[in-house]
């Protein structure tokens, strides 16, 4: 019997982490989304040139992110967010967790690509959200990419796009809302009735975009040649390929309109213990070092026009034409849409 | 001071009175036996005893103290199931020196008492054997060595042999007495069976649906059954409802099979022309075949019904007047020669014949 | 007398601080701190999307739990009864499904059953190009298979271990008395196991009834069940106060259908007689049993496919098959500050498994002996208490645990707790539902007898009770082991990349696009099933004092 006491004794113990948080003044805590990524080295820096330790929490995704922070308003569990996103930035704001802080780098910044007029998400990355193709699978049928969305409701696509439910994904909500830009709402023929149509050209959909990519899509092993991803994953498929390519196995299908520009940043938590450092980070975060990290890791474009952006990139077309609604009106209307959709195609 | 004191004790189960108002005594080092048929709460007033069940009246007392308020695991008690419960998981060492680790004796304590048991028992040897690996009386003798391990005060066995052949039975009744007579612990022992209660107990307590109808000696018992159910379990065959006609000198009754004198006396209560119950004792009688001439006195005449053989004795039954005796004889007897169908005469002594009320 | 009160207060404080004291600040959070208006109730009432997603998600869980009752028992009976070389490992083969990540689950179907995948390969390549395909992804078909798939080792594990210790004299009795085989197992078998099969379907039942990625990974909304609709209104729409009554419609439902599980269970559970596993197996082998053993080990083979199938391609890399991946999970050099080395991640992943094992047994045991104590009647309400965590949205009680243990009076924050308490909550339960059946069958008069040799009631569950619960002992620790390896929805819990553990390092390989992070996400997931299958196969062999061998 105290041999047994003693091993789930041990058990416990070798479980023991070691101690939990550190000297809380000199401590900044980021909350992050899970796709967040950058370079221990950039930390490392910041670290070493601010005497300080940073410590990156993954919260879930961007929307379970925004939760807990505001579940935890007022008494947050860290000093900065990041992975605010237009489609976020309305509630986020509504929801008064964020202090107001306007770096100077934001000078560096594209007005386009400016999150928040009021200052307090400072915008970090920006991308597209669009649809992808399989190279090797239209070839194989004699098909060309489409070049309008009307198309997608024709014989020929009939079966072969997958979709994501703007209700769980972020690219479905932002390829929804392209949608309502590219079709209008009040139209003869708006939005809803584009994908009433898609429904009747069975048009799949996914709850994630991991669940969509890959296991639907045609590269991986599904049947759906038309999947609705980033600008930039055309670029992921160059760099990340198992053997050496020239191109790409997958493009971009850039439609006027069709292209959802999304743009994420990072906020101050009201309440915050170490609000300097964060402030601080917030500027390293918009400096050409940090910038210059991030794309080939998250595979998102940096904001401040002066970072370089990486060579694979040049698989990642820029749309000319992005979709054209502003976060404002988003956060009002997302869930009338998102109902509307809903009540369209699932139901 | 007697040993167990049980005083009043009763117990309900739901409206069902289990056990009522029962009240024995043991002293120290006695083998009482709880004999009865089966559902006379026999195994109740033991669980009652060993606090596995709570009175509902009444009084358990032990070398004076009240048991009622000791936990069972601190009684010791010590307690023998019909089915054994022997402890699957451990060995024959194991099982036997479980209470003995309860008392966190040493382990060269346990070891030497262990083996001293398994000595007693006759299962020398085992103490590494598993208990699915052993026989039937290996593993009572096996339950019977654990119970008697931690020198319980009190050993009660709740049929310890109701599983086995009448064989085995009957050799090791013999030997759970004189197991239990060495070790010198005062025991309670619950059967329904009266040849098992005749061979191990100093005492027999009888029960009949949650009351004692009678206790006393095995001797006692059965030379005056105090009642019908009583006389039938002890094995008495012979028992006829009969008149008491004379009461003066050498008592008479009048029964099924004619008018008997009756050598013992008449029970007290008894009056002339009352109802009796007549016990007459199939061994005391004697089977001829029948001869010209009247009947002798003392004798009756009837005709053999029906024979059956029983090993060292027949057992026959002789329709005698408007009913029936049960007579047992011997094979070398005269009597062992006559068949269904003869006329026989049956020699009734009067101290054959009993009185019950 | 202290200890057996303690051992009723620990597990029920566990239940109170860890699971209704988080559920209840964030369902005060949720409906805003007023009186509980019934407004958000009507709204999920009345609203027939939601009554169907109600109505589809409980009929899905009730055939997805025939199905695998089904799949499972000839498995349960093949390791009840039967010794055979290997079988060890085959019983740790077939519960790695269990711990799955569901994305990976996901993939292994689809590299399995999907378009492109090894069956319709093979097909094409069999019969050419006109060659029939399976079409089985994204339809119902595909989701019940996939409940089977993981819930399946439920089923084997607990019935199997209380099989292995029923006597076989009970089935001789029947033969001697005429039954043949069959009606030996419908008359005399079945019965016997029916407190084990009720334990295993409530488990596979509540899971395949708060499923949530599985569905709509392999499905898509249209299968969308409570849970999934759950996870919408708080995380996107933002409409807490009808995620919670949703969270509580689903509790309910839960509750009740747990309710009526104790009480049936209670009632089918009879006194047995217990014998060692040596006693209850087959004697000598004959051909039909060799004949039995291949036929069940070929289907399990069969459900173990899409893991088969996942493993072929971690292993294959341009047109052939190398250990690329492996070597690329090892050598990562992009520097990046959330990677971490696997075999960090492993240790992670194994240490907190451990933890959480320690905690579930200590807690599901307690619990066990708390509600068999209680007696048939009046242990169902206790019982289906102590179950109710299995019910509860994982989303719902994980931002519980957020809003709850972010402050006093328990201040977890940054802390590895909140990750393992998490687990155990979860795992307690399958040790009560393997322990229960076993414990409610003992003999009274084995504990009574230990009694009258001076067993205090604390002694007699250490030395009788506890060895004897052995083998459910085993498998509860070993359901323990896998809930927590495969992490079920707790990523949002993780507070810093040092605890990263093996299914989130998955899931961040699979954020982006890519060749060589899909092979490296699928190597890592391979590790994992090793990782399992060893830690298995440890547990497996654990025998303290016998406890294993009972």
């Amino acid at each position: 019997m105290r041999q047994l006491a003693a091993i789930v004794l041990m058990m416990l113990m070798t479980a023991f982490a070691v101690s939990c948080g550190g000297d809380e003044d000199s401590e900044l805590v980021i909350m992050t989304h899970d796709s967040f990524n950058i370079g221990a080295e950039l930390i490392s820096q910041f670290e070493a040139e601010h005497d300080a330790t940073v410590v990156l929490q993954s919260a879930g995704d961007a929307g379970e992110a925004l939760v807990r922070a505001i579940l935890e308003k007022g008494n947050p569990s860290a000093d900065l967010l990041y992975g605010i996103d237009n489609t976020y930035l309305g509630r986020a704001l509504d929801e008064e967790i964020f202090d107001e802080y306007r770096p100077d780098l934001l000078d560096e910044v594209p007005a386009q690509f400016v999150l928040d007029d009021s200052g307090h998400v400072t915008s970090i990355a920006y991308g597209y959200v669009n649809l992808n193709y399989d190279k090797q699978y239209l070839m194989d049928h004699g098909l060309t990419p489409p070049s309008t969305l009307e198309e997608l409701t024709e014989a020929d696509w009939k079966g072969r796009l997958v979709v994501e439910d703007p209700a769980s994904s972020s690219p479905g909500l932002a390829f929804l809302i392209s949608t309502v830009s590219y079709f209008g709402e009040d139209d003869d023929y708006d939005y809803l009735d584009f994908w009433r149509d898609l429904r009747a050209n069975d048009v799949l959909v996914k709850d994630g975009w991991t669940a969509a990519y890959y296991t639907d899509f045609s590269q991986y092993g599904g049947d759906r040649p038309l999947v609705v991803s980033y600008a930039t994953s055309p670029a992921a498929e160059f760099l990340f390929s198992e053997t050496p390519v020239e191109v790409p196995p997958t493009g971009n299908i850039l439609i006027d309109k069709a292209s959802f520009l999304q743009i994420e940043g990072m906020g101050v938590l009201k309440g915050a213990n170490s609000k300097d450092l964060a402030k601080k980070f917030i500027d390293f975060a918009l400096g050409r070092s940090f910038q210059e990290d991030f794309p080939e890791k998250m595979f998102v474009y940096p904001v401040n026009r002066n970072a370089s952006i990486p060579d694979s990139f040049r698989f990642a077309e820029v749309p000319s034409q992005p979709s054209d609604i502003g976060a404002l009106e988003i956060g009002e209307k997302r869930e009338k849409w998102i109902q509307d959709w809903t009540e369209v195609v699932l139901r | 001071m007697p040993a167990l004191e049980v005083v009043g004790v009763s117990k309900w189960f739901g409206a069902v009175p289990a056990v009522r108002e029962v009240s024995l005594m043991a002293e120290h080092g006695d083998l009482v036996c709880l004999l009865g048929p089966s559902g006379c709460g026999k195994s109740t007033l033991l669980r009652l005893v060993a606090g596995l069940e709570k009175l509902d009246a009444g009084s358990v007392r032990f070398d004076g103290m009240r048991q009622e308020i000791v936990a069972p695991h601190m009684r010791g008690f010590g307690l023998m199931f019909q089915d054994l419960a022997l402890f699957p998981h451990m060995d024959v060492l194991g099982n036997v020196s479980f209470g003995l680790r309860m008392q966190r004796q040493s382990n060269d304590a346990v070891q030497k008492r262990v083996e001293g048991l398994l000595e007693l028992v006759g299962l020398e040897g085992y103490g590494t054997r598993k208990v699915y690996e052993l026989s039937g009386g290996e593993r009572q003798r096996v339950a019977l060595a654990r119970s008697l391990a931690p020198s319980p005060k009190l050993l009660m066995l709740d049929e310890p042999l109701g599983s086995l052949d009448r064989v085995l039975r009957e050799s090791l009744q013999g030997q759970v007495r004189s197991i239990i007579k060495e070790v010198g612990v005062t025991a309670i022992y619950v059967t329904h069976d009266k040849d098992e209660a005749f061979a191990i107990a100093d005492e027999i307590v009888f029960m009949d649906r949650g009351s004692v109808v009678q206790a006393g000696a095995p001797e006692a018992l059965f030379r005056a059954p105090a009642t019908e159910l009583v006389a039938r379990t002890l094995g008495m065959r012979n028992i006829l409802a009969g008149r008491l006609e004379q009461a003066e000198g050498i008592a008479r009754v009048r029964c099924a099979i004619g008018t008997l004198a009756v050598g013992e006396p008449i029970p007290a209560g008894v009056l002339l022309g009352g109802d009796v119950l007549v016990l007459i004792d199939e061994r005391a009688l004697t089977v001829v075949p029948a001869q010209d001439g009247p009947v002798p006195v003392g004798a009756l005449a009837g005709v053999v019904a029906t024979r059956a053989f029983r090993g060292g004795e027949s057992e026959l039954c002789v329709r005698v007047g408007a009913g029936e005796l049960v007579c047992a004889v011997a094979q070398r007897d005269a009597g062992a020669d006559v068949a269904p169908g003869d006329d026989v005469t049956v020699i009734l002594p009067p101290n054959a014949v009993r009185l019950l009320r | 007398m202290i200890a057996s009160r303690l051992l009723v207060i620990g597990p029920v404080t566990f239940l109170a601080a860890f699971f209704l004291y988080p559920l209840g600040a964030i369902l005060g959070r949720s409906f805003g701190g007023e009186v509980l208006s019934l407004d958000p109730f009507g709204v999920v009432l009345g609203d027939s999307y939601y009554l169907g997603r109600i109505w589809f998600t409980m009929w899905q869980a009730a055939v997805s739990t025939v199905l695998t009752l089904v799949v499972g028992l000839p498995a349960a009976y093949l390791f009840a009864r039967h010794d055979f070389p290997g079988k060890t490992v085959l019983m740790a083969l077939t519960t790695l499904p269990f711990i799955m990540p569901t994305i990976v689950v996901a993939m292994g179907f689809v590299a399995l059953l999907g378009p492109q995948g090894l069956i319709n390969t093979a097909l094409t390549g069999l019969f050419g190009a006109e060659a029939p395909q399976v079409r089985v992804t994204n339809t119902l078909t595909i989701i019940f298979m996939a409940h089977a798939f993981y819930n399946y080792s439920i089923v084997v594990r607990i019935v199997s271990a209380f099989w292995s210790n029923l006597s076989p004299l009970f089935g001789e009795s029947a033969a001697m008395l005429g039954a043949g085989r069959i009606r030996t197992f419908t008359h005399v078998t079945l019965p016997l196991l029916l407190p084990s099969l009720w334990s295993s379907a409530v488990l596979v039942f509540v899971f395949s009834f708060t499923s949530f990625g599985v569905v709509l990974i392999l499905g898509g909304p249209r299968f969308a069940t409570l849970e999934v609709g759950i996870y919408e209104l708080t995380v996107k729409l933002f409409r807490l106060e009808v995620a919670g009554a949703l969270a509580l419609v689903q509790l309910v439902f839960t509750y009740v259908f747990l309710l009526v599980y104790t009480r049936l269970q209670a009632q089918s559970a009879v006194p047995i007689t217990f014998v060692p596993e040596e006693e209850s197996k087959r004697g000598k082998r004959g051909f039909r049993d060799v004949v039995v053993i291949v036929a069940i080990t070929g289907v399990l083979l069969v459900v173990l496919s899409p893991l088969l199938a996942l493993v072929e391609r971690a292993l294959s890399s341009g047109g052939g098959y190398s250990l690329v991946h492996f070597t690329g999970l090892f050598s990562d050099d992009s520097g990046s500050y959330f990677r971490l080395s696997p075999q960090a991640v492993i240790w992670n992943s194994l240490r907190f498994a451990l933890a959480s094992m320690a905690i579930a047994l200590v807690v599901g045991t307690a619990a066990a002996y708390v509600i068999a104590r209680r007696g048939r009647g009046r242990s169902g309400v206790v019982d289906a208490l102590f179950m109710a965590p299995l019910g509860v949205s994982a989303v719902t009680l994980g931002f519980g645990f957020l809003v709850a243990f972010n402050r006093a009076p328990i201040d977890l924050r940054g802390s590895w707790l909140i990750l393992v308490i998490a687990h155990s909550l979860v795992a307690y339960p399958f040790v009560i539902r393997s322990v229960l059946p076993v414990l409610r069958g003992m003999p009274p008069h084995l504990k009574e007898s230990a009694a009258l040799l001076g067993a205090a009631p604390l002694s007699i569950f250490i030395h009788i009770e506890l060895p004897i619960i052995g083998r459910a002992l085993l498998v509860g620790a070993m359901f323990a082991f896998a809930v927590s390896m495969g992490e079920f929805g707790a990523s949002l819990l993780l507070v810093r990349p040092e605890f990263t553990t093996i299914p989130v390092a998955i899931f961040r390989l699979l954020s982006q696009p890519g060749e060589s992070n899909l092979g490296q996400a699928l190597a890592m997931s391979t590790l994992l099933m090793v990782v399992v299958a060893m830690g298995f196969v440890a547990i497996e062999r654990f025998r303290y004092r016998n406890v294993g061998g009972f």
